[in-house]
């Protein structure tokens, strides 16, 4: 089906089993760990030989040999894998650095060898027996020396390096009330729960790896492509990942390991990456510097808006996209933004949880905050003020399909409490802490992908869905299970959903926020070619057949689903594909972010006591998990506001606090009480299912409504992420 | 993890001569830090001594009032001992305030005392270290140095000591007893436990070789009000930035101890005298001396703020 016209009533809109709060129907096997993960497929590839990967001692620079010779005789050891023996390896093109490191080391923590054992043990034990010796080259790892050479990217996901639509520079220069501030975000890790894990088998040239990765399809051609073989030949099979948020959209180091050990061996390979060497092994969301000039009138109407953005990656790496929001969010005849990649020889920086967006509203929203304390407007009317119904760099010919910023402002506002908020900063205190609430406008862009699906239905009347879409915690079984049965009006327990393989048909996968839409509606496209095809077996005209109660319904008569398929059951292919629609509207989600933080007056320490948000983002497939999705959105926005950050040591060219324990992510008790609120909207631009994406919205501004709260708290205000206490008692009075 | 063998101690005595004859020999308890050094081979120990069985893990009442802390007797169980939370409630909070549930469920008295700094560079075997590796060098002192230590440092290190509970029982004048292979008993008090780093940074505490902590024992209770103050960068599960552990007696005397200023919980007695002229005199005099980085500036003023807030907390 080619989705290229708005749609129209469709029996989606019957919204009997779509839209439901529906639990999770994979929830049993998780609780019950009855859900194989990528490193314990035992059940499918017995008798495994364990990998463990070293990564490089150093930044940048050579290796001059390696000595496997001690490794090798260690007890249990089978095999000893590096670049002088692993064979001619390509690269993916998504990958920026290569996979397997050697003799050239591009990052540290590259991985440069894999030791195969018979136990975990004697392969992590073997592994310290490796002699390495390095070239130490001269690497580039500051982010403040890389802006001053740094240079306009190609592009930016797709998209010009910079726009700008009339004067800016004049506009700004004469506007009446100007804010022009820098701020900083550093470079985050995922820190999803499950680690890049990857079991690989050989059936002749053959290959399977079960693995824990967001894209299936990708990760078929990325293999293909690296071990330079068919991609026919390569199985990718991941049905349960835990957690992603872009760390796992990619094949990694975990997977093609795993490939060339268990090819070098001649059995079963399994590599989990440690902790401490995913910060620095794998990918990471790149730190930025940006700039923010508003120039508004007196009563805080935006004249010009300038965002400027500089982040560093890898040579051949891509800028982090932070200023695409500042091009659609608000009114402003006046605009610009730009975008400089510095190269740095840092670890890969790549996509993590609403790249872009995530780090590009912590610097404008607080800009914005500014604003309207400059302006003396309260900054929900502030947001409302400067809203804009169509792309306001392509003009109006290009309206947004939907878009409630306003209604998510005013509902939230009003849900939240925000009339109670003293404008003017540190004017409330309760015992020994400072009370502030912050606002913050959520943006996404809205983005749709291909997706393909299977549907059978068997003699029993039972059905499958089967497609390579991965459910990394999100739902996607639930939605997927919901979408078939409102088509095929059974019950979601009368559908069978089968994700993660590559033998499956080929899915939009799970990134930017666009699983839920894109994979649903690939569901979608291939049950109305079923309706299509059982209407006819029945003897129905499809247009006229109804589908409820497992029954097809039309001209009086019912006949159960069932009798219509046939003792030999009907299986069909099918997927959606997109037309234009994106182009000719502006397609985004939307949302407003309201927090409320106590800061102890004494030591700085921030506690955010409230957080409420109200979303617009289309059809909502299935509210609990979408509110699921919103609310660890906004824990990992309190995560970015107060505590993460990978700190570089710009000697030694990595990130020095790899683990856990020193990178901090927020724990339960940080996170107080969170209210989400979607608002009722379809989109029917967005697909036939008329959804949009909540995965990544719910982070988009939650760090920036945070810093706002803080500052007013306090009165301090902070441009430098993340807002630890150190920060916040520069700023406060003596105790 | 490097191989190594295993034996099960049949008393304090025999463990401490089961260490003397295997010098590469470790006691483990509740390995709560040891295991996961062992596994990124930090620690190697060629020989294991597990000291679980040996009972140790009781809370007795002292001739002279105080309390006798089993070396076994795990984080959980002290904190929320009867005696502790009535007459140590600094000590009770210390721990509390420290790990998480699970961690003091199996972490002991003996080994928190023991447990290692958490020193990032520490941790990576790839960069210098002159506490995991002699003559190394220190990579902390122009790197990354934000939670590093100020007072008593050196040339050599500026690593914290990580732990909680011995930032109360340093304040509470603990003594931890020992026993050596040839049976000898001996009693150190916590102001001498544990060791600025020096120029040995790798040697931390005032144990001879093969020693065996049997228990702490705490002097009798101070009375008054009790309070320990942490400091850290999330609520929970996050070591100290920094932290105050203070008595305010009935007799208007008090005393005050710091965590995550120093190679060993910091207390300074000149400090203590001068709580009747509040948290500006008290931090002055805990912190002269103090040598900080750019980076790690921030915990002079953090100490006195946090002072305050012990002492306005003492007056709520």
């Amino acid at each position: 089906m080619k989705f290229d016209q708005p749609a129209t009533l469709n029996p989606i809109d019957r919204a009997r089993v779509v839209g439901k709060p529906v639990d999770r129907i994979d929830g049993p096997l998780k609780v019950a760990g009855a859900a194989p993960y990528a490193y314990e497929r035992h059940d499918v590839a017995p008798n495994p030989a364990y990998g463990w990967m070293i990564g490089s001692a150093i930044a940048k620079g050579t290796i001059n040999s390696i000595d496997t010779t001690e490794a090798e005789a260690a007890p249990g050891v089978l095999a000893v894998l590096t670049h002088a023996n692993a064979g001619a390896l390509g690269k993916g093109n998504m990958n920026t650095a290569r996979l397997l490191g050697g003799p050239d080391i591009q990052h540290y923590d590259q991985a440069v060898a894999l030791v195969v054992a018979e136990t975990f043990e004697q392969a992590r034990d073997a592994a310290k027996l490796v002699r390495v010796d390095y070239t130490q080259g001269q690497g580039k790892f500051d982010l403040l020396v890389g802006v001053k050479t740094a240079q306009p990217p190609k592009s930016v996901q797709g998209s010009p390096a910079d726009t700008s639509v009339g004067d800016f520079d004049g506009a700004f220069k004469s506007a009446a009330v100007k804010v022009d501030q820098t701020y900083t975000t550093p470079d985050q890790s995922h820190a999803m729960m499950e680690p890049h894990a990857t079991t690989a088998a050989w059936a002749g040239d053959k290959l399977t790896v079960w693995t824990s990765n967001q894209m299936v399809t990708w990760a078929v051609k990325e293999m293909a492509k690296t071990l330079k073989i068919a991609p026919e030949n390569v199985q990718v099979v991941s049905p349960y990942i835990g957690g992603g948020f872009g760390s796992k959209l990619f094949l990694r180091a975990d997977a093609l390991l795993a490939a060339l050990g268990a090819r070098a061996v001649g059995r079963p390979v399994k590599v989990a990456l440690a902790r401490p060497q995913i910060p620095n092994n794998t990918t990471h969301r790149p730190a930025t510097i940006q700039r923010l000039r508003i120039g508004a009138t007196k009563d805080g109407v935006i004249q010009a808006i300038g965002h400027d953005v500089w982040a560093g990656d890898l040579p051949g790496g891509d800028v982090e996209s932070a200023g695409l929001q500042t091009r659609l969010l608000y009114a402003g005849k006046n605009r610009k933004t730009t975008h400089r990649l510095a190269e740095l020889d840092l670890p890969e920086g790549n996509a993590m949880r609403a790249p872009g967006e995530a780090v590009g509203l912590l610097a404008l929203e607080v800009a914005m905050d500014e604003l309207a304390e400059a302006c003396g407007v309260d900054p929900v009317e502030l947001r409302i003020k400067n809203d804009i119904q169509y792309d306001p760099e392509a003009g109006p010919k290009r309206p947004f399909s939907s878009r409630k910023l306003i209604e998510c402002l005013q509902q939230g506002a009003e849900r939240f409490g925000w009339s109670k908020r003293n404008p003017k900063p540190g004017q409330v205190r309760e015992g020994d802490f400072l009370i502030g609430m912050g606002v913050a406008a959520a943006f996404r862009n809205n983005m749709a992908m291909p997706s393909g699906a299977r549907v059978a239905i068997d003699g029993k009347g039972r059905i499958t869905v089967s497609t390579d879409m991965t459910d990394i915690g999100t739902g996607t079984y639930t939605i997927i299970a919901q979408t078939a049965a409102e088509l095929l009006g059974v019950n979601v327990s009368d559908v069978t959903v089968k994700l993660g393989d590559s033998s499956f048909p080929a899915s939009a996968g799970s990134g930017g926020q666009w699983g839920a839409n894109s994979s649903t509606a690939g569901v979608y496209a291939t049950c109305m070619t079923l309706r299509g095809m059982l209407a006819q077996k029945a003897g129905f005209n499809a247009e006229d057949a109804l589908f409820e109660d497992g029954m097809i319904k039309a001209a009086g008569k019912a006949i159960p689903l069932r009798d219509a398929v046939g003792r030999e059951g009907i299986s069909v292919d099918d997927k959606i594909e997109f037309g234009d629609l994106t182009e000719r509207y502006a397609q985004a989600t939307f949302g407003a972010h309201f927090c409320e933080v106590a800061v102890d007056r004494f030591t700085g320490e921030v506690h955010v006591r409230r957080m409420g948000g109200a979303f617009a983002a289309g059809r909502i497939l299935n509210p609990k998990t979408a509110r699921s999705q919103v609310i660890g959105a906004m824990t990992m926005g309190v995560g970015a506001a107060l505590m993460e950050e990978l700190v570089v040591d710009k000697r030694f060219g990595y990130f020095v606090n790899h683990d856990m324990a020193e990178y901090h992510v927020p724990v339960h008790a940080d996170i107080p009480e969170q209210d989400v609120l979607f608002l009722d909207e379809l989109d029917d631009k967005s697909s036939p299912m008329k959804a949009k994406g909540v995965g990544e919205l719910g982070i988009c501004g939650a760090g920036a409504a945070v810093a706002n709260a803080i500052y007013n708290a306090t009165g301090v205000r902070l441009r430098d992420y993340p807002m630890t206490l150190d920060k916040v008692i520069g700023g406060l009075a003596k105790a | 993890m490097k191989a190594f063998t295993y034996e099960r101690a049949a008393s304090p005595a025999k463990a401490a001569e089961a260490a003397v004859a295997n010098p590469g020999a470790k006691f483990i308890a509740g390995g709560t830090n040891l295991l996961d050094l062992m596994k990124l081979q930090i620690e190697t120990p060629t020989h294991l001594i597990d000291v679980n069985r040996l009972g140790l893990d009781e809370i007795a009442a002292t001739r002279d009032g105080g309390l006798r802390i089993g070396a076994l007797v795990r984080n959980t169980d002290l904190a929320a001992h009867k005696a502790v939370r009535r007459d140590y409630g600094v000590l009770s909070r210390a721990l509390l305030s420290g790990a998480s549930g699970q961690l003091r469920n199996k972490a002991t008295t003996a080994g928190n005392l023991l447990q290692r700094t958490r020193c990032p560079y520490f941790y990576d075997t790839t960069k210098p270290c002159n506490k995991r590796k002699p003559g190394t060098g220190c990579a902390a002192l122009n790197g990354f140095n934000r939670n590093m230590a100020i007072m008593g440092t050196s040339a050599d290190c500026i690593a914290t000591h990580p732990s909680d509970m011995a930032v109360a029982m340093r304040l509470l004048d603990a003594t931890v007893e020992t026993i050596t292979s040839d049976g000898t008993k001996r009693a150190i008090p916590m102001a001498d436990f544990h060791r600025l780093p020096g120029n040995t940074p790798d040697i931390e505490t005032a144990l001879a070789p093969g020693e065996f902590i049997t228990s702490v024992v705490l002097p009798k209770p101070l009375g008054g009000t009790h309070i320990y103050r942490k400091v850290r960068d999330r609520t929970s599960y996050a070591f100290a930035v920094l932290s105050v552990a203070a008595v305010f007696d009935k007799q208007g005397e008090t005393r005050f101890a710091f965590g995550g200023l120093a190679h060993k919980p910091w207390r300074v007695e000149a400090a203590d005298a001068l709580g009747s002229r509040g948290a500006a005199a008290v931090a002055e005099a805990a912190l002269a001396g103090a040598k900080t980085t750019e980076q790690n500036a921030f915990k002079i003023d953090l100490t006195q703020r946090t002072l305050a807030a012990v002492f306005a907390q003492k007056e709520a």
